[in-house]
């Protein structure tokens, strides 16, 4: 049978994955927008962090608020002032608007840091429980993840601003007879989603080795989690997150992780075709 | 006299609720027939049904004595079934001609492009739209785009027209004028069915009434035999004032 | 039928007859960088107007262009690998290219919107990555190498443009086909409603197969006319990202839905490229999604679109609707 160490893999890699993805997940299900920044968002916090440990010798962690405040702040205006007019535009317009300004912003990253990968590394050592290790940096930074991730839930479902992002989401013209102002929740949705990107970012800053291009990789696994899991909710997530850091591990060793990423995106297809809602979620936008 | 368009035990489900239920009716040829009913009761999901948008659950829909249960919406408009929407649906970018030519194009077949516009801009006269055939139809206010509707369909050569709800928004004097132009397309031999709730249009204007009511059919028969009938009046104004009315001994 | 053709129209086959003989010439006229230049053009004018039949007339956001591209560039290399001659290397491609987006299509299509853009997106991956690990056949990561053509540089590289402009010219004589006949009036009403083109008589389910099979043949076929050109692929070359957005970020430049739409995406977008490859080489990605991010907001139908009369007289996109 598989063995305990490539499903532990799984799990701590999943719930990193669910973190990366659920900012991407809920501008997704919430704007009806594909946000091609995020995978660049997500390098940026990573920078953020590195440069904040670098220069300031602040601890990853310790500087995970601060970073995701300015990401917040970042994606906030941007919505607010750039993609609110293209709201109404068919999806494609939305698709390529993002692409032209991810593509301004990962040439921003590239000459600012230059594409030499970097890594915060955390000598942290590594738990040993039976056949199976753990290195802590890893587990600390999925269990910050899971935690960051459960926060937001909390925020979606207790607080007023929450339930006006669910509201929106669930049915935009019955929200805007509730008193609603779409405009700002969407500017506030978009908003969260880069600050959980930003987090990711710092996260990610202690497990892989990161560069501008990594960027790329991060969308495109965000992607799957999405149509894995549903969009728009923080189960989705996690759902998606964690059969996406399943699938990845267990084919990863028997096929060669190359081929885990083949298995990962048939898988999406398959799920698009056949439960285009996800494991977990409703039935999205068009 | 056989029947042009009809179903036999026709259900279908949606989840646990049954939206029609075991229905079963027949269209003669040159009919007009009122479809009535309280909200809810079914009739657009009839509709969809014979027009093959919806798959039934169980029961049979025949067109000219052929099974056509299993169509898609696309042939039920080639074989001469053609409806219209409650919420009117033109192409908002195309013109008028445009809109109807499609219709004359795609369903009835028209061999070019060029023969479909000279068709439709007969039917555009023939629904009285003449003056706009070069308008956009995002342009056109409602009574006008429910002739564009109405214009599209005949541009379908039907042997069958669905209506439903074509009288939805439209003040007393537009629905008189739309009221002309059904008759004047039952005059050149389309059988039809009306989905009404205006009660004086569709009974000064079918032959024959079927009331529809949680999905099934309660009752069939002329205008007045129907509007005397407890069972109707049960399902539109309650079991106590029909009880009231057995009582008074009125109806 | 030229007699009763718009002005517009007449004026933009002149130009494109201009064009052709213009781009036939470039050997003549300057040196080999121009005709690669050139060329690439002639590709990208393939690319666009193909992408235009499911982008444009059906306004479907395929983010397809690359897999088919990088299977016909494969399925051409192959082929001639295997000793088949360039032409036939080329139908081959063009067919086996055409039977893929057929079966593809008849699944995929069902998708709509987000779902179809990134499931067609997903297509391109997994053939990346599938020719990445297929060692056997496609030499894996290494790439492939493709019998160079005898006959000299000057030689190939004229071949390689007439082959490529030809290949432009089908396309375009295909989209003017598409665009006068019922397949893009019915594509035309399935854009604007799909289900109410359903009810009018129009089969939407073959129509946008039909669409999409044409949008993957002439870029297969271009995709293999690529490898024997540049005599090696490789993986990320064949399937890349870049490609499968910027021919869609083209045609919408130009118009999407139009005839002569894609032609002028493609000639702005080459130039633009060329003067920023030139002056900014190391903010070129950021420029060129500058220039994107501008197109947006300034030209939402297009160049073709603008109402150059009254531009001088309003800034459109102060007009735009905004959400509540």
């Amino acid at each position: 049978m598989i063995d305990l160490q490539v499903i532990l893999n799984g799990v701590v890699l999943g719930g990193l994955y669910a973190c990366v993805a659920v900012g991407f997940s809920l501008v997704w299900g919430v704007l009806n927008v594909i946000n091609l920044l995020h995978g660049s968002l997500i390098v940026l916090g990573a920078y953020l962090a590195y440069l904040a440990f670098t220069a300031l010798g602040l601890h990853p962690f310790l500087s995970l608020p601060l970073v995701a405040t300015l990401l917040l702040a970042f994606g906030y205006l941007l919505q607010r002032h750039v993609l609110n007019h293209v709201m109404t535009e068919p999806v494609l317009v939305t698709l390529v608007l993002t692409f032209g300004l991810d593509l301004l912003l990962y040439n921003a990253l590239v000459l600012g840091f230059t594409a030499t990968p970097r890594r915060i590394v955390l000598d942290l050592g590594r738990i040993e429980i039976a056949d199976v290790v753990l290195p802590v940096d890893r587990l600390a930074a999925m269990l910050l993840a899971l935690a960051l991730t459960g926060l937001l839930y909390c925020l979606l479902r207790g607080s007023r601003l929450g339930r006006a992002i669910v509201a929106v989401r669930m049915d935009r013209d019955a929200a805007i007879l509730m008193g609603i102002r779409p405009r700002d929740v969407y500017a506030v949705t978009f908003g969260i989603g880069a600050l959980m990107a930003g987090a990711a970012g710092c996260l990610i800053a202690v497990v892989f080795p990161f560069s501008p291009g990594l960027a790329e990789t991060l969308l495109g696994k965000s992607f799957v989690v999405c149509v894995l899991g549903g969009l728009g909710t923080v189960p989705g997530a996690l759902a998606g997150g964690l059969a996406l850091g399943l699938i990845e591990s267990v084919f990863g060793v028997w096929l060669g992780p190359q081929n885990a990423s083949i298995i990962a995106f048939a898988v999406l297809l398959l799920v698009l075709l056949v439960r285009p809602a996800g494991l977990v979620g409703r039935a999205g936008f068009e | 006299m056989t029947a042009i368009l009809e179903v036999e035990g026709i259900s279908r489900s949606f989840g646990g609720v049954r939206a029609v239920d075991g229905v079963t009716l027949q269209l003669l040829p040159g009919e007009i027939v009122g479809l009535i009913g309280p909200n809810g009761a079914g009739k657009t999901t009839l509709v969809n049904l014979m027009t093959g948008v919806l798959r039934p659950s169980s029961g049979v829909v025949r067109f000219s004595g052929r099974d056509v249960t299993r169509q898609k919406p696309h042939q039920a408009s080639q074989r001469g079934i053609a409806r219209t929407f409650q919420i009117v649906q033109p192409f908002p970018e195309m013109t008028v001609l445009e809109n109807v030519a499609a219709g004359a194009l795609f369903a009835a077949k028209a061999p070019t492009i060029a023969a479909a516009k000279a068709q439709a801009r007969r039917h555009i006269d023939f629904a009285g739209l003449g003056a706009l055939a070069e308008q956009r139809a995002s342009a056109l206010t409602l009574p006008d785009r429910k002739r564009l509707e109405l214009a599209k369909s005949i541009a379908m050569n039907p042997r069958v027209l669905l209506l439903d709800e074509v009288n939805a928004g439209l003040n007393s004097g537009e629905i008189d004028s739309a009221l002309d132009l059904i008759r004047r397309i039952s005059a050149q031999g389309v059988t039809i069915l009306i989905i009404e709730h205006l009660m004086k249009v569709v009974f000064s204007l079918s032959h024959r009434i079927l009331v529809l009511h949680h999905g099934a059919l309660i009752s069939e028969g002329t205008p007045d035999a129907v509007a005397r009938d407890e069972r109707v009046i049960e399902a539109y104004l309650g079991t106590r004032f029909a009880e009231r009315q057995r009582r008074t001994g009125h109806g | 039928m030229m007699d009763r053709m718009p002005a517009r129209d007449r004026i933009g086959f002149i130009l494109v007859g201009l064009g052709a003989i213009a781009f036939a010439l470039t050997p003549w006229i300057g040196g080999n960088y121009l005709v690669r230049f050139t060329t690439s053009t002639c590709l990208f004018i393939t690319m666009a107007l193909s992408w235009n039949f499911i982008g444009g007339y059906a306004r479907y956001p395929s983010f397809a262009t690359a897999a088919f591209f990088g299977l016909g560039a494969y399925a051409g290399a192959i082929a001639q690998t295997r000793g088949l001659a360039m032409p036939g290397a080329w139908l081959f491609a063009a067919v086996f290219t055409a039977i893929f987006a057929a079966s593809l299509g008849s699944v995929i299509l069902r998708l709509r919107g987000h779902y179809f853009a990134v499931g067609s997106f997903a297509i391109v991956e997994i053939l990346r990555l599938g020719a990445s690990s297929w060692h056997g056949l496609t030499g894996g990561g290494s790439g492939l190498n493709v019998p160079i053509l005898p006959g000299g540089p000057d030689f190939a590289s004229r071949v390689f443009l007439y082959s490529m402009l030809a290949l432009a010219l089908v396309t375009f004589a295909a989209a003017i086909w598409v665009d006068r006949s019922s397949l893009g009036f019915g594509l035309r009403c399935i854009r604007q409603n799909e289900s109410a083109a359903s009810m009018l008589g129009i089969d939407v389910d073959r129509l946008k197969i039909i669409a999409f099979v044409f949008s993957a043949t002439f870029v297969g076929a271009g995709g293999a006319i690529y490898a024997s050109w540049v005599s090696y692929i490789d993986p990320t070359d064949s399937f890349q990202i870049l490609l499968t957005i910027k021919v869609p970020v083209m045609v919408l430049l130009g118009g999407a839905g139009t005839l002569f739409g894609p032609l002028i995406g493609v000639l702005a977008f080459q130039v633009l490229e060329e003067r920023i490859w030139s002056s900014f080489l190391e903010i070129h990605s950021g420029v060129l999604g500058l220039v994107i991010v501008v197109l947006v907001f300034c030209l939402p139908g297009g160049l073709l679109a603008v109402p150059y009369r009254d531009m001088f007289g309003r800034l459109s996109f102060l007009r735009r609707e905004t959400v509540p």
